[in-house]
């Protein structure tokens, strides 16, 4: 047993912080576990929600961007294997976001009951959102069957883009969460954002279609636009162009969001208490 | 050695009063603009509570602290500052050695889980390794005793079984450290004295506890040094029982005696009037309040207006639920006009722990009372108790030690 002098004040040192988060790397293994067995308690269909869901979701798109925009008449691949990679990150963007955002009011019995750093609950929100996005991996290799498509070695860079997906979301939802504990309008604001986002990002369509409008600069910035294109590019390989400008303002803001997350977050996680 | 040692710990929450300041977004960023062009000279109250103030006191290996105090005094948020969740405004806490805190039983067990899902979760949020889960598990599980219901969600369990499971993996913890929050407020007694034995078998092998309770009794029995927290300073630290005394005096709201000087003013009607009415305990063994052991008087002093009565006055005393554990009264004699005294004698080792009120009838004719002075004094009787592992609360109206049960043997083995 480690015999070490714990001194209780306020404000702590970031090396203890840390050297604790280690220490504790099982409790972040424990309540991803939880949310994820948590998830399809009591229902019939169990994680066969995890295929329907993004099925249904590629389906509707595939219907609504390329039958009725008719977006599919002069994409050269079949439209779903161009949507698939954009419902991949958008889901898992968008709930890895809610559940990020929603992490520390969710548990609030434990914040308020037992210590350990705070930071491990919305760290172990990745694992459900991960499990769903391997699901979706294997829907798109079951259309790759179907369509006789052969991806490229671009393939191997996926998980990179899934990996800046998840800090962007931990990013803004780090922060999402600490406001959220004392402002709870946050849960008013997430739901509208997860809703509506995936219209200003290319989830259903490719960005190459926006590339000549003045806006397209400005469209690059999200950061869920740079996640999508990147993983388009690398599932589909020569039939998505790699998107430079998106790729790099993703990047920035991964970089910005999670260093200021963890900064905001570490400055008031101990006065979380005193507000749920 | 010093487990932990609390210096000058201090923890302040603002209050603010009306005017709140910035409760959601919009009210912030409206603020924040508004406070930008206008001067802030707009009244806002605000109250600074401090829930602790200057606490300190040193904790050795070994010790087993009670922390005792009325609502209000600070001890959960003592207790909060110590388990560290939530951090003090001024001074510190050194601590020594691995500390487990049990705020609560149960923490973090998630409805739609299993028994067995639960362990698991729970013991990693209360600081255990999966290893010792593992090894500890069957002994969790009987003691909890819930092997039927292992992989029932836990939302199906009934409270019991759900604070059962709760204690019996926060029981396993092996920390050096160990701090319990009323605990056992909950559950039957037969848990009760489940968990009290559990903590004794903790604070035997050597390990520190703090234990905040309103149980005196098990305070009592558990710990060796008390804290007394009021108004979030320490009032006194030291060896249990004396602490116990000045918090039980501090807390009394019993009045042992209700006297006045003439009739005019005293309770009755123009046939009796009181006078005096009050308890005399007779301390032994050097003690300060009125324990199980104390034997005591019931005096009572009434002014007898009518000529030639025949009177006899009966007492009641009942217990804290209003139930009636006696009513005796005094041989009806006939008195002139004047004072008249009556004495009832409660003899030691009779009374149970608990509240006790007093009420005084005075009976004419014997069938016709005259006056009832209901509830005119009540008293507090703290236990004592020797010669046993348990301290759960003692049932019964009284506890009349000295009519015993007797056990002999009467054959050999079969």
């Amino acid at each position: 047993m480690e015999r070490n002098e714990v001194v209780i004040k306020a404000g702590k040192s970031a090396l203890n912080y840390w050297r604790e988060v280690w220490r504790q790397r099982e409790l972040f293994w424990i309540l991803g576990k939880r949310d994820v067995m948590v998830r399809y308690k009591q229902t019939v269909l169990g994680v066969a929600w995890g295929v329907i869901r993004p099925l249904m979701t590629a389906l509707v798109m595939v219907f609504a961007f390329g039958k009725i925009a008719k977006l599919d008449q002069d994409s050269s691949i079949p439209y779903m294997l161009v949507v698939i990679p954009g419902v991949i990150i958008w889901l898992f963007f968008s709930q890895s976001l809610s559940q990020i955002s929603n992490s520390i009011v969710g548990n609030g019995n434990l914040v308020s009951k037992v210590y350990f750093p705070r930071i491990i609950i919305p760290f172990s929100s990745l694992l459900v959102g991960l499990l769903d996005a391997i699901i979706a991996f294997l829907i798109f290799f079951v259309f790759c069957i179907y369509y006789q498509f052969f991806p490229s070695w671009h393939i191997l860079l996926a998980p990179i883009f899934l990996i800046l997906a998840y800090l962007a979301a931990f990013g803004s939802g780090l922060f999402a969460s600490v406001l959220n504990v004392k402002y709870r309008d946050i849960a008013q604001i997430i739901p509208f954002v997860v809703q509506f986002g995936y219209f200003i990002s290319p989830v259903a369509y490719s960005s190459e279609r926006v590339k000549n409008e003045w806006w397209y600069p400005i469209y690059n910035l999200n950061p869920v636009a740079g996640a999508i294109d990147g993983m388009r590019w690398s599932l589909l390989g020569d039939f998505a162009k790699f998107n430079w400008p998106s790729f790099i303002s993703l990047l920035i803001f991964v970089i910005i969001s999670v260093l200021f997350s963890i900064w905001f977050f570490r400055k008031n996680e101990n006065s979380f208490v005193d507000h749920l | 050695m010093k487990a932990i040692s609390i210096e000058n710990i201090s923890k302040k929450y603002i209050l603010s009063h009306k005017k709140k300041k910035f409760q959601n977004l919009k009210e912030s960023i409206s603020g924040f603009l508004g406070g930008l062009f206008t001067s802030k000279d707009e009244e806002e109250t605000k109250e600074v509570f401090w829930a602790l103030q200057n606490v300190s006191f040193d904790i050795e290996q070994g010790d087993r602290i009670g922390i005792v105090g009325s609502n209000g005094a600070g001890k959960s948020t003592l207790l909060k500052i110590l388990s560290r969740i939530t951090e003090p405004t001024n001074g510190q806490v050194k601590v020594n050695g691995r500390m487990a805190s049990l705020l609560e039983v149960g923490t973090g067990f998630h409805p739609d889980l299993t028994g067995r899902e639960n362990i698991f979760l729970n013991g990693a949020i209360l600081g255990m390794k999966q290893q010792e889960i593992k090894r500890q598990f069957d002994e969790i599980v009987s003691f909890a005793g819930i092997e039927k219901f292992l992989d029932t969600p836990v939302k199906r369990y009934s409270s019991g079984m759900y604070v059962r499971l709760g204690f019996a993996i926060a029981a396993h913890l092996e920390p050096e450290i160990l701090i319990v929050d009323e605990v056992l407020a909950v559950g039957d007694s037969e848990f009760q004295k489940k968990c009290l034995g559990k903590m004794k078998d903790v604070s035997s092998s050597g390990r520190t506890i703090l234990f905040v309770s309103h149980n005196s009794t098990a305070i009592q029995g558990l710990c060796n040094k008390a804290a007394f927290l009021q108004k979030g300073n320490l009032v006194k630290y030291g060896e249990v029982g004396e602490v116990l005394h000045d918090y039980m005096t501090s807390i009394s709201k019993f009045q042992l005696q209700q006297n006045w000087e003439t009739p005019d003013n005293a309770p009755g009607n123009d046939q009796v009037r009181i006078k005096n009415i009050e308890v005399i305990p007779e301390f032994v063994n050097g003690s300060k309040n009125i324990d199980v052991r104390t034997p005591m008087k019931i005096n009572i002093e009434f002014w007898n207006m009518l000529e030639l009565a025949h009177l006899n006055l009966s007492i009641f005393l009942y217990n804290m639920t209003g139930e009636c554990v006696f009513n005796v009264g005094s041989q009806a004699k006939t008195f002139s006009k004047g004072l008249i005294t009556g004495i009832l004698e409660i003899p030691a080792n009779f009374l149970n722990d608990g509240s006790y009120y007093i009420s005084a009838m005075i009976v004419k004719d014997t069938a016709d009372p005259i006056y009832f002075m209901e509830d005119a004094i009540s008293f507090d009787v703290a236990d004592w108790r020797e010669g046993t592992n348990w301290y759960g609360k003692w049932p019964g109206a009284v506890r009349p030690i000295n009519i015993s049960v007797k056990t002999w043997k009467v054959d050999g083995l079969i």
